[in-house]
């Protein structure tokens, strides 16, 4: 019915197509798999379940809550209206720093403790994550 | 004062020039001569020599600390080192736009020169399109950024510029990168006169074929380096994080190769057209939506210079506006006349640049939704996510291997059809190297998951099949072989180096010591170093094998005045075979210091082999202009 060049060129764009749809679907089951919530700790707190899922905190490093042990940093995350607690072993960036801003990437153990596996560089003293700034101004 | 005015004012001039020179194009345009007028390369010249006395201008005000400069004063203070100064001219929004308006200007400049055997409809059609970038640019520039804003009255010192950026190889990363960016525009200027003219032949893709090279030589090692400043300046140890700024220059990365072979499809068969088209498009498009992102401040990093939401519709009107005239212009002149018949065996070099093209284009897409995706969830639902490398590397990893393969067998195939039994014996005993090789690797450092263990198998596939045929007698091909081969080096010292790196992070106080494998090493003293923009705290950390071999390693704190930054600069001992990377940071007010100390096996060649890549451009274009 068709001639061979019309077969061929309609097997070629069924191939483009099939392959298209095939790795946006990838792209996409992959993509609800791997994105990282970032949330505050009033949203933490108001968490209807937790589950084992990779999140990002942000909020001030409470005054006066930084403990350094050799292999171990631990301290709070606060937006002034709820808090979580933080445990950290790893590299922290220049900016770190009691009553700045900080991002912590990690897992949750329950509403209130947290372990983090990353905390945010910030590259310099006026920049605030955009996180943080809507975080805190949200109060 | 007088080189603010100078730059100031022919910044204007320039932006004269590029009115003027459209009425007299359009005219020469449709007059019955044959060669381009004299004139039209005298007003582009000047349109690009007044950007130029602008951009020194722009310079010498930098030098000179002239603060009466409002982009001075916000960039740059008196105490900054000469060449910080200087590379400062392109380190903040205003002068980078200049930047590219520059290379902008002097690629048409130099297409219109280069271009004398192409048609003169063609040529002033590129032209008349390149334009309308062009004057869009300066348009973006007068109006929203003009880096010759006056300030009065005259501030005494400078804002200075941001620290981390007082770099040397992020001082000449801008530039060049902006090569391969704004080279792309003149694909896209000329594939869309092309189109017009209907000009698109084996001769124009060998002449096009060229500025692709020389975007793609640019682009990959502006890539480079800013890989390269990541790695030792950002203190994390790696050398790609998928963040978006990185992801926006990999993309127009991953359309001009594929770019860049389809156009030799096109040269040698006439295949392929439109996708050529499209792709030139898309390159161009890719490279302007990578300054928009980050321009914008949408992605926020080191790279946004100011949040001004005026700039950022100003580059997405005007995105859309060329993005639209674009499709346009492809929709409504391109015609496809089929006069040769496309005969095409499954197995031929062309059916395996398409394999290419196609792996290349999902490249794209992984990086492209991962990018954008979080960006449009938070303006539809105000959900907050970001994307990590989990994503980027399960979805690319596993499709590197068929894309290896294809890379190994393609060049060894013939244009239009193959021979399935000429080409099995060398195919074969490469491979049966490589599974060798890799088992003899894998049995000395341990299982490495199945997907890791194939890939590093194709890889010196890879390797292997690029190696036998530099010493093959009929094959002369030696620039895509470079690349190839660059490119196998690659994929493996990236493999290897994730594979084997290892990195112990502890607090540490003065005098203490960690072990590490089969290392010891102790934090033996700081100093203090009183520099002329910064004080430095040195760490004085000494390395001890258990041979009692032992080496210095001197990791720096940084505190800048101004503005008050704290940077920590990594000290990495390099050797062939690995690097060792030890970096440290102060916790405000603690006695004490977060120390990170990595071993990262065969760093250097992923430079190297980049590098290898870029030779293999280089050498393409030199043997087509010794072929002339």
């Amino acid at each position: 019915m068709y001639g061979k060049k019309v077969k061929l060129r309609i097997l070629f764009l069924f191939l483009v197509l099939a392959s298209i749809i095939l790795s946006v679907y990838l792209i996409l089951k992959s993509l609800e798999e791997n994105v990282v919530y970032f949330l505050s700790p009033t949203e933490i707190k108001n968490l209807t379940e937790i589950n084992s899922n990779k999140i990002r905190i942000g909020g001030m490093v409470k005054n006066k809550s930084v403990k350094i042990k050799p292999k171990k940093i631990s301290f709070i995350i606060t937006d002034f209206k709820n808090e979580v607690n933080v445990s950290y072993s790893g590299s922290v960036p220049n900016l770190f720093a009691e009553g700045k801003g900080v991002v912590a990437e990690g897992y949750l153990k329950d509403r209130s403790y947290f372990n983090a596996v990353k905390i945010l560089a910030k590259h310099d003293e006026n920049y605030m994550p955009p996180e943080i700034k809507e975080a805190l101004g949200d109060n | 004062m007088l080189a603010n005015q100078i730059g100031h004012y022919s910044l204007f001039l320039g932006f004269f020039f590029s009115i003027i020179i459209i009425p007299i194009s359009i005219k020469n345009y449709n007059n019955k001569n044959q060669i381009i007028d004299n004139k039209i390369f005298s007003i582009s010249f000047f349109q690009f020599f007044f950007v130029l006395v602008s951009f020194f201008g722009l310079i010498l005000s930098f030098v000179n600390s002239d603060f009466s400069n409002e982009t001075v004063f916000n960039n740059s203070h008196t105490t900054k080192p000469l060449f910080y100064k200087i590379s400062g001219t392109w380190g903040n929004h205003e002068g980078s736009l200049l930047l590219w308006l520059l290379v902008l200007t002097l690629f048409i400049f130099v297409f219109l020169i280069k271009s004398n055997k192409q048609p003169k409809k063609y040529r002033i059609l590129t032209l008349l399109f390149q334009q309308v970038i062009i004057i869009g640019f300066f348009l973006f520039l007068l109006k929203t950024s003009n880096p010759f804003n006056y300030l009065f009255p005259i501030p005494k010192e400078g804002l200075g510029l941001n620290p981390i950026l007082q770099d040397p190889a992020l001082a000449i990363h801008p530039p060049i990168l902006y090569l391969g960016y704004v080279g792309s525009s003149i694909i896209f200027s000329s594939s869309l006169a092309a189109v017009v003219e209907k000009h698109i032949s084996k001769i124009w893709a060998k002449h096009i074929k060229v500025w692709i090279l020389v975007s793609w030589v640019f682009l990959t090692l502006g890539i480079m380096l800013g890989s390269i400043w990541a790695y030792y300046e950002l203190g994390w140890g790696g050398f790609w994080f998928w963040d978006p700024v990185e992801n926006v220059s990999l993309m127009p990365w991953f359309c001009l190769t594929a770019l860049l072979h389809c156009i030799l499809v096109l040269e040698k068969r006439l295949l392929l057209i439109s996708w050529t088209v499209i792709l030139s498009i898309a390159t161009f498009m890719l490279s302007m939506s990578g300054t928009f992102l980050v321009r914008s401040g949408i992605l926020n990093s080191v790279h946004t210079f100011a949040n001004d939401p005026e700039r950022g519709i100003f580059i997405l009107i005007f995105l859309f506006t060329l993005i639209f005239f674009s499709l346009f212009i492809f929709f409504v002149f391109h015609k496809h006349n089929s006069q040769e018949i496309a005969k095409t065996f499954w197995l031929s070099k062309e059916t395996s640049i398409l394999f290419n093209n196609w792996f290349l284009m999902y490249f794209l897409s992984v990086v492209l939704i991962g990018t954008v995706y979080p960006i449009f969830l938070e303006v539809l639902s105000g959900e907050k996510i970001s994307v990590g490398s989990p994503f980027y590397h399960k979805l690319i990893i596993p499709f590197l291997i068929p894309f290896l393969i294809f890379m190994s067998i393609g060049p060894n195939l013939n244009w239009i059809k193959s021979e399935i039994k000429k080409i099995k014996i060398q195919i074969i005993l490469s491979f049966i190297i490589a599974l060798i090789i890799s088992f003899l690797i894998l049995s000395k450092i341990g299982l490495v998951g199945l997907i890791n263990t194939i890939l590093i198998t194709v890889a010196f596939y890879l390797f292997f099949m690029t190696i036998k045929d530099f010493f093959s007698k009929k094959f002369n091909n030696y620039s895509q072989n470079f690349s190839h081969f660059g490119f196998s080096l690659l994929i493996l010292s990236i493999l290897f180096n994730s594979i084997l790196s290892s990195e112990k992070i502890v607090n540490l106080k003065v005098g203490e010591e960690f072990s590490f494998r089969e290392e010891t090493i102790t934090f033996e003293s700081i100093e203090n170093i009183k520099n002329k923009n910064y004080k430095s705290i040195i760490g004085n950390f000494k390395i001890k094998d258990k041979k009692n071999n032992s080496i210095q390693l001197k990791p720096e704190l940084r505190v800048y005045n101004q503005p008050l930054t704290i940077t920590s600069e990594a000290d990495i001992k390099t050797t062939l075979y690995y690097d060792k990377f030890l970096v440290m940071n102060v916790v405000k007010d603690y006695e004490y210091f977060n120390v990170r100390y990595q071993v990262k096996p065969f760093m250097i060649w992923v430079w190297i082999s980049t590098i290898l890549l870029v030779v293999g451009g280089c050498l393409s274009l030199f043997r087509r202009s010794y072929e002339k």
